[in-house]
């Protein structure tokens, strides 16, 4: 959801309506202004994202301490997880790049440059709250011709690049296309300013999966291979046996050793 | 002489196909990690800082150069993915995405696993487990295979059924058509009202289970977290005896309750002490002081309404902002002088029925 502040001015609000151009069908721009301050008072924030039931926002507003003032957040369980406050130097608008644009709900090709947001905590959680901004929803097959859109955030000298491109891919002589980048869409210069982090308990909390999700590994489907000795007693030896027996579940051959028993 | 045509042809093609690559291959330090699933691609080199540092149509190329080398890296890797062509011969390439490897924190905690129902728990009891049953039957007189149930099934409509045997031992002039009626009635019934026990039975445990929760929220009390640390220091083996401490603890660890729990004395116990608690008991009921102090009784009560007052107060603060501030400095001078005017009211009332004016804490 984004929102706006108390003063907002003209361009936190371009910033806001072109970011939900970009992300138009996931995203809930709201038009009136909100007197809030997300980092002393987040009642307001939770409210707006129980009502909406969206987990991520971008809050802009300004004032003379801190102008053109964009804090991007994610709630969980409803309750403010993780908020990061991001100041915008410079913004070029949809609207002043005279180029041809992508079509609503595309999902982007993501990309990081800078060694920044693998070294500063900091950073890296910025590149996770973007990750989770941007990437739109998880699609199981795609396109390859429909790949039209890349962000890129470059991380350098403490700023970050926030650039669009639309993609033309142009005849090579192989199978793998020439890539041409054409300036399309927002463009945004970010400084980081005040954070408000998770801790790190709560993190791994909402990392956490349900079960059913987890990918089953070999070792839980190895089974026993039954073999009688000499002396008439029997052995369990653990080996991976052929493809059809993973099927089975282990407690089945329980009954086996019952009939040689 | 043949063979060296070959190798010569060969190294022609080699090159030529080296040539095509050119095109699409992107020299780099180290290499990008991607996630395919979240179409993802991350460069840990450090990009040329001195390049960007100057704004202006510079920075702008440099940046565009960077990016269309890392988008042409990842396309590259998507195009490896195996591809097939979606709706036909003639339709769109569409490429198979693996699992986004990029780990997220959820939206909402994971749903909690429901208790199993009383059958379930009998089956895990006496070891019976669940057997497949196969969706077809062999039907003898269609002599076919039809469903279990359902449309067509293997035994016939049960509703065109034209012949009900008279079990042994039943009432000759009963209508055994009703009868089956209205035990399938009954049975479908029961089902239901074991579903419905098992859903309250479900939803009665989840309710109740979250009264203690040990994990961080984020938003929890400084009692809720005092409880937290007092049980977390007794679940160890020792029960919290021997493990590093901080230097003002205690060195007995505190009961898990944090002495809630009420304590009796034996019946046939101490009889001395018995003796003397009863003779106590009786001076007290004889004598003519009261055995309640009025004045601190309403001390105490005038310092928690002003603690909630204050309470309430800071949270008005910080929902209201400017104004509401404004506002309240301007009420805070009146409910200062309201609160004193109270006090000289009690005071006399206290003073009146109590021994002696007891002294205010907070002037």
């Amino acid at each position: 959801m984004l929102i706006k502040g108390g003063n907002a001015n003209l361009t936190v609000t371009e910033v806001l309506k072109d970011i939900y151009a970009v992300k138009k069908p996931f995203a809930v721009l709201y038009k009136k202004k909100n007197i809030t301050r997300p980092f002393e008072d987040q009642t307001s924030l939770e409210f707006f994202s129980k009502k909406s039931d969206c987990s991520l926002f971008l809050f802009g507003s300004h004032n003379k301490k801190r102008p053109n003032n964009l804090i991007i957040g994610r709630m969980f369980d409803y309750h403010v997880l993780d908020m990061i406050e991001l100041g915008i130097e410079k913004f070029v608008s949809l609207k002043d790049v005279k180029n041809s644009k992508c079509p609503e709900g595309t999902k982007p090709m993501l990309i990081f440059a800078g060694d920044m947001f693998d070294v500063n905590e900091e950073y890296r959680r910025l590149k996770s709250l973007l990750i989770d901004f941007f990437r739109g929803p998880s699609v199981p097959n795609i396109r390859l011709a429909g790949l039209e859109c890349v962000l890129h955030f470059t991380a350098v000298d403490g700023k970050i690049y926030m650039r669009s491109y639309k993609v033309l891919l142009k005849k090579s002589g192989c199978k793998i296309p020439r890539i041409e980048l054409e300036e399309m869409g927002p463009s945004l210069d970010l400084v980081m300013r005040r954070t408000h982090l998770a801790s790190d308990d709560l993190y791994k909390l909402s990392l956490k999966q349900p079960k059913a999700l987890k990918v089953c590994t070999l070792e839980s489907m190895l089974l026993p291979d039954l073999s009688v000795n000499q002396s008439k007693s029997l052995s369990i030896n653990y080996c991976i046996s052929d493809q059809s027996l993973l099927l089975f579940r282990p407690n089945e051959i329980s009954g086996a050793t019952a009939l040689l028993g | 002489m043949a063979a060296v045509r070959v190798e010569e042809v060969l190294a022609a093609a080699e090159e030529q196909e080296a040539e095509k690559r050119r095109s699409v291959t992107v020299e780099k330090e180290l290499e990008l990690e991607f996630d395919l699933g979240n179409l993802l691609a991350v460069d840990r080199n450090p990009p040329p800082a001195a390049g960007l540092r100057g704004a202006g149509p510079r920075r702008e190329a440099l940046l565009r150069a960077l990016a269309r080398d890392n988008a042409q890296l990842l396309v590259a890797r998507l195009w490896e993915l195996p591809a097939e062509r979606a709706g036909g011969a003639g339709g769109p390439l569409v490429a198979r995405l693996p699992e986004p490897a990029f780990r997220l924190p959820r939206e909402k905690p994971p749903p909690r696993p429901r208790p199993p129902t009383r059958w379930e728990q009998f089956a895990r009891l006496k070891g019976i487990r669940r057997r497949k049953r196969t969706s077809l039957v062999w039907d003898e007189q269609a002599k076919e295979w039809r469903r279990r149930w359902g449309y067509r099934r293997a035994g016939g409509d049960p509703a065109r059924a034209w012949l009900a045997e008279v079990p042994e031992g039943a009432d000759p002039q009963e209508d055994q058509f009703a009868r089956l009626r209205r035990e399938k009635r009954e049975r479908v019934a029961r089902n239901e009202l074991n579903r419905l026990r098992n859903l309250a039975r479900a939803h009665r445990a989840g309710t109740a289970a979250p009264a203690a929760p040990l994990h961080p929220t984020g938003h929890q009390s400084r009692e809720e977290l005092g409880r937290v640390a007092r049980v977390a220091r007794v679940s160890t083996a020792s029960l919290g005896r021997f493990q590093p401490r901080l230097p003002k603890e205690p060195a007995e660890p505190p009961s898990r309750s944090g002495g809630r729990k009420r304590r009796f004395e034996p019946l046939l116990g101490n009889l001395a002490a018995e003796r003397s608690r009863q003779l106590e008991l009786l001076r007290d009921m004889g004598s003519k002081r009261p055995v309640l102090d009025i004045t601190r009784a309403v001390n105490k009560q005038l310092r928690q309404e002003e603690a909630e007052a204050a309470a309430a107060k800071g949270k008005k603060q910080s929902q209201r902002g400017k104004r509401g501030r404004r506002q309240q400095r301007a009420g805070r001078s009146a409910k200062k002088s309201g609160a004193r005017r109270q006090q000289q009211q009690q005071r006399p009332v206290g003073s009146g029925t109590g021994g002696g004016g007891g002294k205010r804490k907070k002037a």
